[in-house]
């Protein structure tokens, strides 16, 4: 099929952005969408042009690299997969697809497509984590959890940091990713100790890399390739007010 | 008081504030409702002048209403800021949002319905509250025959108290400002009860989203009772209480 | 036999080696270990459990990653579970057993001493990565929740739903990020090592490009730990991420590290085919699929033509004109051979021409029969006399629905295809590399001070890798074994100052290193470097892949070296080296690819064996099954680099004090 595709380029941080359009001819349906990039790019370097740059890495939907911003929603027009997974035939002949990068003042574009989420990374440095070293631990079974706590936890931690919760909220919020951890760790025992002081300190990170707040729209869940609940939100704002007048 | 402050500016707080003042004027706009009521009274606007005598006299009511119109200023001001301070958290907007694909569009313009409501509640103090209070309303006096509780209304001259009542031979006079006649003469125009139902729409969007959201602000958010907030936001603050109040301009108009 | 190749495995029995080494290596004190800067390069598994563990001890750490985050490297991917032995199943497990299940597994060439260090550690990873929080799946009673993997014997799988990997992964992570948070580790994200600086025969540095802004940046390490993966994107399609590379260890080799075992790569049946030119990765199919579904191809050439000509539907071809060919050949193990038997079995029948898919290189795997199965136990369990078809088929669905429902989404996601109602097609694809730098029992390379550990190293796996085994490895390593084994190394060290990176050394190794990037830029060239990469991947897939014989790894050989050449001399880098260029990156991931491709076929035809993952076709019994030989080939290959692509090969013996070496059989 064909396809006209007007995509973001942008040289870097510093320089101004605009929108290129440019002519795919033979896109197969079994393509994925980055596979349709992977061909615009050959075309592109065999026209003497820059491809184009876009975060990729397993291409199965878990490592969380790939983030476009596909006909004005993140990971384009299927609901629970990434960029990676979507495939060309949930696209028709003839259609003009835009493509842009995920647009928020704490992922500033480094190129094209490709921004800078290492917000998400300082935000977990400053609690998303259980303090215990290497050589720590209690024998694995000492510590019983039952299995529906272990299974709403998983489903917390099933987050895989893409962003895309940031690239759909009209806020910007991050809400949706921080609260995944927050809520992994406050729902299992090992976090406990630290939950309060877990909670407000990446709360507080949250809000230093100039996330937006949240305002309950769902967007963020309705786009999250791991369909990550609206609940985690509510456990964090729930520990945030109980760590933030209990805790010292 | 530090933590207090810090706890209420960080981007958690800031929501919570704007829940708890939101959950206020949602308790507000039930009791508004109930006294309101009474303007489908068929007795030419007795308890409706007598309740809004009520409302401005008690002391504690005097009180609470001071705390209302700070928290609507609040709410309003507090939210306008805080569109505002998101907005700057994306400021190359894109060029192209699917917002339908996910969320709804009420969720997505809290904002400008609740400025929305902010003009309307602006218009309607004037109309009605500053009228009250200091315009030229004309005052009513009131006979009702305690035996077949049937009322009459005849204009009568200014008096200066807020109410006179007195009974005499079985028959309860009272002397009032005559808020009704403003309503009533105000719903004559065709524009004032659009407007007013317009502005009604607006409330049940804004509080479709809102109640529910506050409730998620605060941590609210479980299988077992989602549906009840959810119910109740979306029939009692979403549908019956924004008809109700927008029977009130239709009925009058309708019944001029 | 050369006697460079010291292993260090220390003296006493098998499992009192790692417990007396504990105890006996050299220490270094807290004070010493603040002065002490170490550089991880990589940061999965292996190199994030590394870095966050060596922080905690009190080492200086920088670590290194090409993605955007530690988060995404390709450890992330892995679905299946990670093994220890813990025996919570009370079912007979032991560290003895699962050591004995690894060299097994791995054909008897891997190294008895690390193997068992391996198994002995592993279930401390077990304790500490719950420790970190991570969700592993538990039994109602709130205990930790094991299954079998790989036909073991034993349940020892520890797992979290199919994405144990990630679980893994970002608990690894969290452990990193805290010591960021801390200071104690500087983290360089979209950064590619591109060269280790030696000074005086020590590995003290490297230079890494930030990927971002293209600058060449020096630093300095009283130690060099690699922990950069495997090297299967050599065959351009594999179920490694698209960034992964042997960039990084191949530097290593050329600064004087060898290279174990080349041509030791695992290849996994159960991958969704390729699609057509455009194809990029390849998917692997949980391998619990060959428990219930049956393998197919048609059993008349003209069938499977009309079947790639779009002409023809599987579910239109009778049963007499299928050929179940596993069941056919492994009457007694069927569908469940093990996974090289299974991917040879499915080569041969495409390479024979009864290939199905537009590219015939795919063979069905049925679900039709499991189904109908299926719903004949729900219809007696439900006291349904006699129903129809029907009934059954929609019994059954739900049946393999519960079993199976992510695997069979996920498929239908990728193809289009509804594989509850026509059968799925599978093909074998890479997805790990036994192979790689060869090291030592402390896991230190031949050069002193550089390290390698988890995949990037040649490992515990031998020949053959077993499932859930490649998460254990990487764990061990960084967790469990490089903090204990470095201390050995750097505790001679204690006196080195910091070294300046204005020290000749490091200048002399950024100015190569720019002098090929430049070369890369300005070949100027007209094929794109994804055109060379296409072209290697075919020739080694085709090889030096599933099976391999010696005129066609000569072939092989020639073809890389002339492919090489044409690469240098015509591929077209667009963009500068000042700027995030993509291209750039990858064009020097290739020319790496490129060397190592001769490697692979250099030493695949130097093993006149077939062993595990390594088939020569000359050396098979009658019946097609893999004939090892023990008497000449009971050893390790180690590859030094002596010029441009020069090799001399090195042997590091093989001994087996303690398991008795015995054939495989599958029939």
């Amino acid at each position: 099929m064909k396809i006209t595709l007007k995509v973001w380029r942008q040289k870097n941080n510093a320089a101004k952005g605009q929108f290129e359009t440019y002519k795919l001819d033979h896109v197969s349906e079994d393509m994925s969408f980055l596979e349709m990039f992977d061909v615009l790019n050959e075309q592109l370097i065999n026209e003497g042009k820059e491809p184009v740059v876009f975060d990729h890495d397993c291409r199965e939907g878990i490592c969380g690299s790939c983030s476009m911003y596909i006909n004005g929603r993140p990971h384009g027009p299927k609901n629970a997969v990434t960029t990676c997974q979507l495939h060309m035939r949930s696209f028709k002949d003839g259609d003009i697809i835009v493509v842009e990068p995920w647009r928020a003042a704490a992922f500033p574009v480094l190129k094209d497509l490709s921004v800078d989420r290492s917000s998400f990374d300082r935000i977990m440095s400053a609690g998303g984590f259980v303090s215990v070293n290497t050589g720590n631990a209690q024998d694995a079974n000492n510590l019983p959890i039952g299995k529906e706590i272990a299974d709403e936890a998983f489903s917390s931690a099933a987050c895989i940091g893409c962003g895309a919760c940031v690239a759909a909220c009209k806020n910007a919020s991050a809400m949706l990713f921080v609260s995944a951890k927050v809520s992994q760790l406050a729902l299992l025992p090992q976090g406990q100790p630290e939950a309060r002081k877990r909670v407000l300190a990446m709360v507080n990170q949250m809000d230093a890399e100039g996330f937006g707040a949240c305002t309950n729209t769902g967007a963020c869940s309705a786009e999250c390739p791991k369909e990550i609940s609206l609940s985690n939100i509510a456990r964090m704002n729930r520990e945030y007010l109980s760590a933030g007048i209990i805790a010292e | 008081m530090n933590w207090l402050t810090n706890f209420l500016k960080s981007s958690i707080g800031r929501k919570l504030l704007m829940a708890l003042t939101g959950f206020f004027l949602c308790a507000f706009l039930l009791v508004h409702l109930i006294g309101n009521m009474q303007l489908f009274k068929h007795d030419h606007g007795l308890a409706f002048n007598t309740y809004a005598v009520f409302m401005t006299s008690n002391p504690i009511i005097k009180f609470t209403s001071y705390g209302l119109y700070a928290t609507i200023l609040f709410h309003a001001f507090w939210g306008l800021y805080l569109v505002n301070t998101n907005r700057k958290a994306r400021p190359v907007n894109y060029a192209i949002i699917d917002g339908k694909a996910n969320s709804s569009w009420n969720s997505r313009w809290m904002g400008v319905l609740g400025t929305i409501i902010l003009a309307f509640i602006v218009f309607h103090m004037a109309d009605f509250w500053a009228e009250y209070k200091f315009g030229e309303v004309p005052y009513v006096q009131y006979s009702q025959d305690l035996n077949t509780l049937e009322v009459t209304a005849m204009p009568t001259d200014a008096i200066d108290s807020k109410k006179i009542q007195f009974t005499e031979s079985n028959v309860e006079i009272t002397i009032v400002k005559n808020l009704y006649q403003e309503v009533a003469v105000a719903f004559r125009e065709w524009w004032i009860v659009l407007l007013y139902v317009l502005a009604m729409a607006s409330i049940s969007f804004h509080l479709v989203h809102g109640f529910k959201s506050a409730f998620q602000t605060l941590g609210f958010n479980h299988k077992k009772y989602n549906g009840l907030i959810n119910f109740i936001g979306v029939w009692v603050f979403g549908i019956i209480i924004p008809i109700l109040f927008a029977a009130m301009p239709v009925y009058f108009f309708i019944n001029q | 036999m050369s006697n460079i190749l010291d292993s260090k495995i220390p003296e006493g029995p098998i499992d009192q080696k790692w417990t007396k080494y504990k105890s006996s290596v050299a220490l270094v004190n807290p004070a010493n270990k603040r002065s002490i800067e170490i550089i991880v390069v990589g940061t999965g598994l292996a190199g994030a459990s590394a870095a966050a563990t060596l922080a905690e001890m009190g080492y200086k750490v920088k670590a290194f990653c090409f993605q955007d985050s530690p988060r995404r490297a390709h450890s992330i991917a892995a679905q299946g579970g990670i093994n220890a032995a813990k025996n919570y199943q009370n079912d007979g497990d032991s560290v003895f057993r699962l050591f004995y299940d690894t060299i097994k597994g791995g054909d008897y060439r891997a190294r008895e001493g690390n193997v068992h260090r391996l198994a002995e550690v592993s279930s401390s990873i077990i304790d500490q990565c719950v420790a970190q929080g991570v969700p592993f799946a538990r039994e109602y009673g709130g205990m930790l929740s094991n299954r079998s993997f790989g036909g073991t014997q034993v349940q020892r799988t520890f797992y979290a739903a199919g994405q144990t990997g990630q679980q893994l992964l970002l608990g690894a992570y969290s452990a990193l990020q805290r010591q960021v948070g801390m200071g104690n580790v500087t983290m360089h994200t979209r950064h590619e090592m591109m060269d280790v600086v030696t000074i005086d025969g020590k590995a003290r540095g490297i230079i890494a490009r930030d990927l971002v802004s293209g600058k060449l940046e020096r630093h300095f390490g009283h130690a060099v730990v690699l922990a950069t993966g495997g090297y299967g994107n050599v065959f351009f399609l594999s179920t490694n991420a698209m960034g992964s590379n042997v960039t990084a260890a191949w530097k290593a080799h050329k600064k004087g590290a060898f290279f174990g075992n080349p041509c030791f790569t695992q290849i996994h049946p159960t991958c969704i085919p390729v699609s057509g030119d455009h194809q990029s990765k390849l998917t692997l199919m949980s391998e619990s699929l060959r428990n219930d579904g049956r393998i197919w191809v048609p059993a008349r050439k003209e069938d499977a033509e009309a079947v790639r000509a779009g002409k023809l539907k599987p579910n239109d071809i009778t049963e007499e004109n299928r050929d179940y060919y596993l069941e056919r050949r492994y009457p007694a193990f069927g569908n469940l051979v093990p996974r090289d038997v299974a991917s040879r079995a499915a080569k041969e029948r495409c390479d024979a021409g009864f290939g199905v898919n537009k590219t015939g290189q795919a063979v069905y795997l049925d679900y039709a029969a499991a189904i109908e199965r299926y719903g004949k136990i729900e219809a007696t369990k439900k006291n349904l006399n006699n129903p129809d078809k029907a009934t059954l088929i929609v019994l059954g669905k739900a049946v393999v629905k519960e079993k199976y429902g992510n695997l069979f989404d996920m498929y239908e996601q990728i193809t289009g295809v509804n594989p509850y109602n026509e059968p799925m097609q599978i093909y074998p694809a890479v997805h790990y590399t036994m192979g790689g730098l060869w090291v030592d029992y402390n896991l230190m390379t031949t050069v002193p001070g550089l390290y390698a550990i988890g995949e990037a190293n040649f490992s515990d796996h031998g020949a053959n890798r077993l499932g859930a085994s490649a998460l254990m490895q990487g764990l061990a390593d960084g967790y469990f074994v490089l903090p204990y084994t470095i201390g050995a190394y750097l505790s001679t060290d204690i006196r080195t100052k910091a070294i300046p990176t204005d020290h000749e050394a490091f200048v002399e190794a950024e100015n190569k290193v720019k002098a090929v990037i430049d070369h890369l830029i300005n070949v100027k060239g007209t094929k794109s470097v994804d055109y060379f990469h296409k072209i290697l991947g075919k020739i080694i897939w085709n090889e030096c892949g599933m099976s391999r014989n010696a005129e066609a790894l000569k072939k092989a050989i020639s073809d890389v070296q002339a492919l090489r050449a044409e690469f240098w001399s015509s591929v077209r880098v667009p963009g500068t080296a000042d700027e995030f260029n993509t291209e750039l990156e990858k064009a020097g991931r290739v020319a790496d690819f490129l060397e190592l491709g001769e490697l692979m076929c250099k030493d695949a035809l130097e093993r006149n064996e077939s062993c595990g993952g390594h088939f020569r076709e000359e050396y098979q019994t009658e019946e097609g099954e893999a004939l090892r030989d023990d008497e000449n080939f009971s050893f390790v290959s180690a590859w030094e680099l002596t010029g441009d692509n020069q090799w001399n090969l090195h042997k590091e013996e093989l001994k087996y004090e303690n398991i008795k070496i015995a054939a495989r059989s599958y029939k």
